[in-house]
């Protein structure tokens, strides 16, 4: 299966509007989306079937329990995460800031702590014919996102092993849940925004998913609204050798499509007409050789 | 009604969030510091920071952040693998008669060279980031930036605020936050007094506030809303605002001079007084909510 990720670096360019729209046009039969503490695919990509759905258990969570704790404060000492208070009857465990490394558990004289396993976010398994869509949201106040990630890859993956193509919606910044979607990614579509806070942002996430050495492309949302910068970024695209795969210009139907749940390519559009291009550019960079059927 | 104004900008935290990426965080952040004038703003998208690109200050500061990595001394280990069976975060393994250590998955707990009874692991300072200080007429400037191929920037935003919180003066603090609502937004608000959530008239918009907002109430954070690019259109955002009673501060129309400058690296707040005045006015507005919302909060 090969897997085009979209990523963006900063948030807000239209990795979620890409990637809907290449749903479309690809037909995929694998999606997942990988934005797992802001996840919006599932509002444009129609479902009839409620999906099924599996607790995602994160790290565990320290626990003190108040009467056997003697008060010696080894917990807090040697918390790197200043997870741990104190009043003046027990020690205490701020479940936000534990990273459930055990340490406190370790280091306890009295066996005051244990570590319990938390729910830390719900996995969505959507199916419906031949498509497969992945999903999941994470629990307010849970960090382990980048594991979570690598649970919804995971349960796209085995769900449809058949398949050729699978699209990926990525989430924004260059951390953890970057580097989780990134791993098995085969090509990366970046969708920059020609400001400069967009081009610095894309600059950094090129680097990041060079360590990866995936095939990378790039391409640019909102290019009218600063023809100067989108000129900056084919510059740098050329410099950097990095194949540029097309300019979409802003278009006001573009929000009017997405509030009423559909993808640019589900209408006739500005925006519409510019992703096709960018479709197929990138598919053929994708496969050179031509992709198989899937019928 | 008591003028609250003075007694609320002092030492006050704002920080300003939003589930979704690109509804304007940096736009309300850098305005609202120029606006107050005198102030101090922090950037905490270590990931991706972009608040320098338009205060463009003079670093003053900037130092390295790092995090401890353990290292093994291959003459000590006698291959017990009880800081393999230790880790939660399997970032140790012994392969081969050696310890191989995983600097990308690990967490920088300790855990591993607190259980080794032949105390062959120590640590060693690993870079991950740097942090700068600088400043812009008035605007005292704090950004990290998190080195490419570093999984967490916590350890960056987490000196970022501390330093913040050593600075010896009472100017109002702005925090601009990563996007989502994951550990990265949680630790750069743990402080915060107040939370400002940059929102967008879409459906995207309304899905991304509603977790971001649960994140806020989770912290009993003291917050409003303002929606940004608005046109005249069916708005979710706004009927969820409604719906749920949550206050809506400003609107701000979609308006393509202000996206131009911005887009620019500009200051709309210092470039334009039509700006100044709205970004000063909201700011007003934000005054008047925190001791208001307060005063709520502990009647509860």
């Amino acid at each position: 299966m090969k897997q085009l990720l979209i990523l963006s670096g900063k948030g807000g360019t239209g990795k979620t509007t890409v990637a809907s729209a290449f749903i479309r046009l690809s037909e995929a039969r694998a999606y997942a989306d990988c934005d797992v503490d802001a996840p919006n695919l599932h509002l444009i990509t129609k479902h009839s079937k409620a999906p099924s759905r599996k607790d995602y258990y994160g790290m565990p969570k320290a626990e003190i329990d108040p009467g056997i704790c003697i008060n010696c404060g080894k917990c807090r000492e040697n918390c790197r995460f200043d997870a741990i208070s104190v009043n003046e009857r027990s020690h205490f465990v701020d479940p936000f800031g534990c990273e459930g490394c055990g340490v406190c558990e370790f280091v306890c004289p009295v066996n005051a702590v244990s570590l319990k396993s938390s729910v830390a976010g719900d996995l969505m398994l959507f199916k419906e014919g031949p498509v497969t869509f992945s999903t999941a949201r994470l629990k307010m106040g849970s960090g382990t996102t980048g594991m979570l990630v690598s649970e919804v890859k995971k349960q796209m993956k085995e769900s449809a092993e058949e398949t050729d193509f699978a699209i990926v919606d990525g989430s924004p910044g260059i951390g953890c849940p970057v580097i989780a979607s990134l791993s098995g990614a085969d090509m990366v579509l970046i969708v920059a925004e020609p400001s400069l806070s967009g081009i610095s942002d894309m600059e950094r996430i090129i680097k990041t998913a060079r360590i990866f050495g995936v095939i990378i492309a790039v391409c640019v949302n909102k290019s009218d609204t600063n023809p100067e910068n989108t000129n900056r970024i084919k510059d740098f695209c050329k410099l950097e050798g990095i194949p540029y795969t097309g300019s979409i210009p802003f278009d006001p139907m573009a929000v009017k499509a997405v509030n009423k749940g559909m993808s640019i390519a589900d209408i006739d559009c500005s925006s519409g007409t510019a992703v096709k291009e960018v479709f197929n550019k990138t598919m053929r960079l994708l496969f050179p050789e031509g992709r198989h059927s899937q019928k | 009604m008591p003028d609250f104004t003075d007694m609320a900008a002092k030492n006050l935290k704002i920080a300003i969030l939003s589930g979704k990426g690109g509804t304007g965080k940096t736009l309300l952040s850098v305005n609202l510091a120029s606006a107050a004038a005198d102030s101090v703003y922090v950037d905490c998208d270590v990931e991706e920071p972009n608040g320098h690109l338009f205060f463009k200050p003079q670093w003053n500061i900037e130092k390295e952040i790092s995090v401890k990595i353990p290292q093994v001394d291959p003459n000590k280990c006698d291959g017990c693998k009880k800081c393999v069976e230790f880790c939660k975060f399997n970032a140790l393994a012994y392969i081969n008669k050696n310890l191989k250590i995983f600097d990308d998955v690990c967490h920088s707990c300790g855990g591993c060279s607190l259980v080794c009874p032949q105390g062959a692991l120590t640590e060693r300072d690993k870079a991950v980031g740097t942090l700068s200080v600088g400043d812009s007429e008035g605007v005292r400037v704090l950004s990290g930036m998190m080195k490419t191929g570093i999984a967490s920037g916590i350890p960056i935003i987490k000196e970022l605020l501390t330093q913040c919180g050593s600075l010896e003066d009472d100017r109002p603090i702005f925090i601009d936050c990563p996007p989502g609502s994951a550990c990265i937004v949680m630790e750069s608000i743990k402080d915060a007094d107040y939370c400002l959530l940059a929102a967008e008239p879409t459906i995207f918009g309304r899905h991304n506030l509603e977790m971001v907002w649960s994140l806020v109430r989770l912290f009993e954070k003291p917050h409003s809303v303002v929606i940004n690019k608005c046109v005249d259109q069916s708005d979710p955002t706004d009927e969820f605002c409604k719906e749920n009673r949550i206050k809506i501060l400003e609107k701000i129309p979609f308006d393509v001079e202000l996206g131009t400058l911005n887009s620019n690296g500009k200051i709309a707040a210092r470039e334009n007084t039509k700006y100044r005045d709205l970004f000063s006015s909201l700011l007003e507005k934000i005054y008047r909510e925190v001791p208001h919302e307060a005063t709520v909060n502990s009647e509860r």
